[in-house]
Order: structure tokens, then C-alpha cells, then sequence
């Protein structure tokens, strides 16, 4: 191949893009490979949701909402203490996590000296945490109970402490850039009007860095709605009755589901795919909140 | 004259900055916030730390990390843990060897390829993979990739639980981890050097593997390396997906208990609470927690690296 001249038609920069050289066979193999990447992952998302769908379609019935969990009678197994077990654990969860996860956040970014070797210590710890298998939370919520005089586990708001800790990390780090992409001369300008620091940040970094926290927040929580391994730690099994507060016992969504996939009777194996669409569809429900936030209320400075 | 009422007025004022104490107790209150994912590192030291002294003092070190062969709930008793981090290394090993070529292809498509619009449009869709939860992986893999892919489709004799369902449905968990992270690395390769490939009359295909993917080497490594973190401490997949029972074998087609298997498994038991059974959990728990601390830590390193660089 000979030279060629800069193609200037394409691209928005006008800039040379190479696409002129890529008729050989090794450079189409080569994008046909990177589109395969992409579509895998998309491709068995959607097998994934259309045949759990289908396993599970025999249980999209009232039963799968309104009935406890049964022994006796699989068939018409229910998700009633689950759901309602999962409602009290993901709002006690959020009530404690974000006022920490924002105000831990706030004072990285904006009082914080990086250059002192606490608040790096700080920053190193919080990617590693932020890391830490979500059993491990588990463990953890156990001695946290047991310093606290709780000699029961299997409660809400031992539940919410082990997840709380699972997500702070990640409620600290997407809070820190939404309040990073808030810019200098908001804060200057409150500061020369003789606003203080902590009012500065307050009345006006806060209130622009809201979406950004908001979405944040959401993924977060759509991560902690899924999560089974902390609560299994906790001895969080079946129950039947309606939890009814921080105190109760509860099950949770994804503990029931694995209780009844780990189940060898088919008439379980149903239910617990027909519970997976209904997780499904939170945890989708909760994406698009936060994309929907993201899109329609983000400010781009 | 009415300059100088003003400076009068002034003059009559305190301009001092007023005190504000309640300022200074709402800093503490932030700084205690932060301070506590500190503490959160250390409670887990301590929780996991006490159980698994005492588990040690009744078995030794070394026999836990080179013994070949764990029962610790049937005679003849035997605490060593080999199988369970051959089960962890299996399940691993398979998740990586789907992730890292499709989760840098997926990177490179996004970064190199990609129009903006595309990108900003597929990447939640991709990032939706790593949100779904990790039970409902769990089940996919023991209903759907077992009897239909493995064994129907590919025809591979797996039996009801096996380390490769478990590996594969890992992998793809993990995809989003390792694509968002080593797509934002090539994406703060500076401009300047695609359009110095591409004016020595490289085509994309080059540019991306000889000059961007080289620049980006770091973050990429640094997203491979967090991706096996994930996929190490991964609990419900395995817990269903892989089986219930330590195999030391070399053949992904048996099941193969993981570490986190075994604390999964354990958690659901009657074990009393403080016995030598009850506290393997502790002890299993602990190795897992160092084993991802130190992954970790390397990925943390990694990233550091670019940020140096560009």
C-alpha cells in the first residue's frame, strides 16, 4: 500500500483516523472479534433474563407475592416476608450509609490536606475496602452485633449494618466526584461574599452535587438489594411472618432465592426463577432511576 | 459626603469574623466520618483476628496452609485448607480466561471504535452485567449453563455441580470490571500519540494493539487485577454453581469447593458458636481477606502508576 492523504471528511476533528488501511483481513477479523466482546456480555444478559423467565413463568401468579415461604406446600411458595424483608433492609440500609458515606466524602474532598499521610491512609483504605468480598461484611456485622450486646443476628438492622458497611466505601467514592465536579467558582464566589467553608459547601456544593450523589446512591443500593453472602452469615433464613421494623427478624429476596434454588424439588427451582424475575426487575427498576436521574437532572458545567 | 458616612457606619461595626463553634463541631462530625472506614478496616482485622487465634491455637499454621485435605466436620478431622484455594484457583483461572479477552476487546471496541454516542449508550447496558445479582448468576449457572451450554451444546460430560459453569458465569460477572476500568486507561492516552501511529500510515488495528494498548498498560493490568479480586472473594455462584464438597483435582469438570464456598456453606450449618468447627469459618475467612488485600493493593499500586504518568 502506497501512502494516502489524510482523509479530512471524517471524524469531527478532520484528523487522520486509519480507516483507509483496514481492508486486510487481519484488521476486519480483528473489529469483528471487538464487536463479539461487547455483544457476549449483552447477549447472555439476555438469555439469562428470557430463560429465567421462561423456568419461572408457571409462578407469575398472587400466591408468589402474597404467601410465606412453605415446606408443605412448594407449589404455591411465597415471597411475601422477603419482599417486605428486603423493603426495611434497603431504606434502614440507605438511612445508614448515606449521612456517613456523604459527610466522610465532603470532608475528604473538601477539608481534607491530602498531603498529610492520614488522609492518604484514608484514601488507600477506602479503594481497598471498597474491594473486600461481601462475606467478609458478613463476619464483620457478627462482631459488630456481638459488641452491641445483640445476641440475635438474623434482624433488620444487623442486616443493614453489614450492608451499610458493604456500600459506605461506594456511597464515599461516587460522592467524592460528584462533589469534585462541582466547579471552583461556585465556592469562590460564596467565599467572597463571606460565606463560611462549612456554609459554602452546605448551601451551595452540596445542593449542585445532588444528582451525582443521588446516582451513586441508587447503584449502590441495587449492588446491596443482591447481595446474599453477608446475610447468610448473619443466619438469616426463612421466616413466617411479616417483618415489621429495624428489630424484627427477615428474610431478604436473594437469601430466599438461593434457599430455594439450593432446593432439589422442580416446584422450588420455579420459584425461585419467578423470585429472580421479581429481583430482576428491582434491580433494573433501580438502574434506570439512577440513569434517569443521571440523564434529566445532572448539571454539566 | 456619603463616602464617608459609609466608612463611619464601618468603622462603628465588629468586622472580625464571628465565632462560629457549632462550625467546629459539624468538621469533627465529617472527619469522624471519615475516619470511620479506617475503623471499619481495623473491626475487620479484629473479627476476623480473635476466632482465627483460637482456631490456630488448636491447629497448627502450617498444617492449615499445606494440608491437602479438608473435612473439618467428618472423621478423620482434617484442616487442610489446599483444596479449598485449589477450588478458588480453578473457578478464578476459568473467569479470567473469558474476562480479560472479551472485557478488553469490549474496552477497545469503546475506546478505539466507538462513537460517542454508541459508547454513552452501551456502557450502562454493559455496566448492567456486573449489577445483576450474584444468586441470580448462581442459578443461571447451575439451570442453564450446565445441562444446556456444557452439556447439550458443547457436549462436555460436567457433572451436576463443576468449577466450569461456576468459572464461566464468573467471568462474565466480572466482564463490566475489567472493560470500564481499562476502557477509562485507554481513553487518557493522550491523542497525540494515535494520531502519530496513524500518520506513519497504521491503521486502528495497530494503533490500538502496538501504541494505546502499550500507553495504557497500567490501567489495564490495574482493571485484570481488580477483576480477580471480584472473582476471588465471589460467594453465591460458587456456593451454588461449583459444589458443596473440597476436591483437590486439576479437572474443571468435578465440582470444587472455593474458600468462599466453604464459608457459604458453613454459615447455613449448625456449628456452636466458638467451637473448633465454628472457627475454621474464621480462619478460612481470614486467608480470603489477606488473599484480596494484597490483590488489591497491587491493583491501588497500578493505578497510581498512570496517574504518574499522564
Amino acid at each position: 500500500m502506497t501512502t494516502t492523504t489524510v482523509d479530512t471528511a471524517a471524524g469531527i476533528t478532520g484528523l487522520a483516523h486509519g480507516r483507509g488501511h483496514e481492508h486486510n483481513v487481519a484488521s476486519l477479523v480483528f473489529v469483528g472479534a471487538l464487536w463479539f466482546s461487547l455483544a457476549f456480555g449483552i447477549l447472555v444478559l439476555v438469555t439469562l433474563i428470557a430463560t429465567t423467565a421462561i423456568d419461572g413463568a408457571a409462578r407469575f401468579d398472587g400466591d408468589l407475592i402474597t404467601n410465606y415461604d412453605s415446606t408443605l406446600f412448594p407449589s404455591s411458595a411465597g415471597l411475601r416476608a422477603a419482599l417486605v424483608g428486603t423493603l426495611w433492609l434497603m431504606v434502614t440500609t440507605a438511612l445508614l450509609a448515606v449521612p456517613i458515606g456523604v459527610a466522610a466524602a465532603v470532608y475528604l474532598e473538601e477539608f481534607a490536606d491530602n498531603t498529610r499521610w492520614y488522609n492518604r491512609l484514608i484514601e488507600v483504605n477506602l479503594q481497598n475496602l471498597a474491594a473486600v468480598p461481601s462475606v467478609i461484611y458478613g463476619m464483620l456485622a457478627v462482631a459488630v452485633a456481638a459488641l452491641l450486646g445483640s445476641a440475635t443476628t438474623n434482624i433488620v438492622l444487623v442486616g443493614a449494618v453489614a450492608l451499610g458497611l458493604l456500600i459506605l466505601p461506594v456511597v464515599i467514592i461516587s460522592t467524592r466526584e460528584a462533589v469534585r465536579a462541582v466547579p471552583r467558582e461556585i465556592r469562590e464566589g460564596s467565599l467572597a461574599l463571606g460565606a463560611t467553608p462549612i456554609q459554602t459547601t452546605w448551601r451551595q456544593v452540596l445542593p449542585s452535587a445532588i444528582p451525582g450523589i443521588a446516582t451513586g446512591t441508587i447503584i449502590a443500593l441495587s449492588r446491596a438489594i443482591g447481595e446474599a453472602a453477608p446475610l447468610l452469615l448473619l443466619g438469616v433464613g426463612t421466616i413466617l411472618f411479616t417483618p415489621n421494623g429495624i428489630l424484627s427478624g427477615f428474610t431478604a429476596m436473594p437469601v430466599l432465592i438461593f434457599g430455594w434454588t439450593a432446593e432439589s424439588q422442580e416446584e422450588y427451582k420455579i420459584a425461585a426463577a419467578a423470585g429472580i424475575i421479581v429481583l430482576m426487575a428491582m434491580v433494573l427498576t433501580l438502574n434506570g432511576l439512577a440513569i434517569y436521574i443521571r440523564n434529566h437532572f445532572q448539571r454539566r458545567w | 459626603m456619603t463616602t464617608s458616612t459609609e466608612a463611619a457606619d464601618f468603622s462603628s461595626r465588629d468586622l472580625r469574623p464571628r465565632r462560629r463553634p457549632q462550625e467546629r463541631v459539624v468538621l469533627a462530625i465529617l472527619q469522624l466520618s471519615a475516619l470511620l472506614s479506617v475503623l471499619i478496616t481495623v473491626g475487620i482485622v479484629v473479627a476476623l483476628l480473635r476466632p482465627a487465634l483460637d482456631f490456630f491455637s488448636a491447629v497448627s499454621v502450617v498444617d492449615f496452609l499445606t494440608g491437602t485435605s479438608w473435612s473439618p466436620n467428618l472423621a478423620p478431622v482434617d484442616y487442610g485448607v489446599l483444596p479449598l484455594v485449589a477450588g478458588t484457583f480453578m473457578t478464578t483461572a476459568i473467569a479470567l480466561a473469558i474476562a480479560v479477552p472479551l472485557g478488553l476487546g469490549a474496552a477497545m471496541f469503546l475506546s478505539e471504535y466507538a462513537g460517542d454516542r454508541t459508547r454513552r449508550r452501551l456502557k450502562p447496558v454493559l455496566e448492567l452485567l456486573a449489577g445483576v445479582p450474584s444468586v441470580v448468576y448462581g442459578f443461571f449457572a447451575l439451570q442453564f449453563v450446565t445441562p444446556t451450554v456444557l452439556r447439550d451444546w458443547l457436549g462436555v460430560g460436567v457433572g451436576f455441580t463443576n468449577a466450569l459453569a461456576a468459572g464461566i458465569v464468573l467471568g462474565v460477572m466480572i466482564i463490566p470490571t475489567v472493560a470500564s476500568l481499562s476502557e477509562d486507561a485507554m481513553s487518557a492516552v493522550p491523542d497525540a500519540l494515535r494520531q502519530g501511529s496513524l500518520a506513519m500510515g497504521a491503521n486502528r488495528m495497530q494503533t490500538t494493539l502496538r501504541v494505546v494498548v502499550p500507553a495504557a498498560i497500567s490501567g489495564i493490568s490495574a482493571a485484570v487485577v481488580l477483576g480477580l479480586s471480584r472473582a476471588v472473594g465471589e460467594t453465591m455462584i460458587v456456593a451454588l454453581a461449583s459444589g458443596g464438597r473440597p476436591n483437590l483435582t486439576a479437572d474443571p469438570r468435578e465440582g470444587m469447593q472455593t474458600m468462599t464456598g466453604y464459608i457459604a456453606q458453613t454459615a447455613l450449618g449448625e456449628n456452636i458458636v466458638g467451637s473448633v468447627s465454628y472457627n475454621t469459618l474464621f480462619a478460612v475467612g481470614l486467608l480470603l481477606f489477606v488473599i484480596t488485600l494484597v490483590i488489591n493493593i497491587i491493583s491501588i499500586a497500578l493505578v497510581r502508576r498512570i496517574r504518574e504518568v499522564y
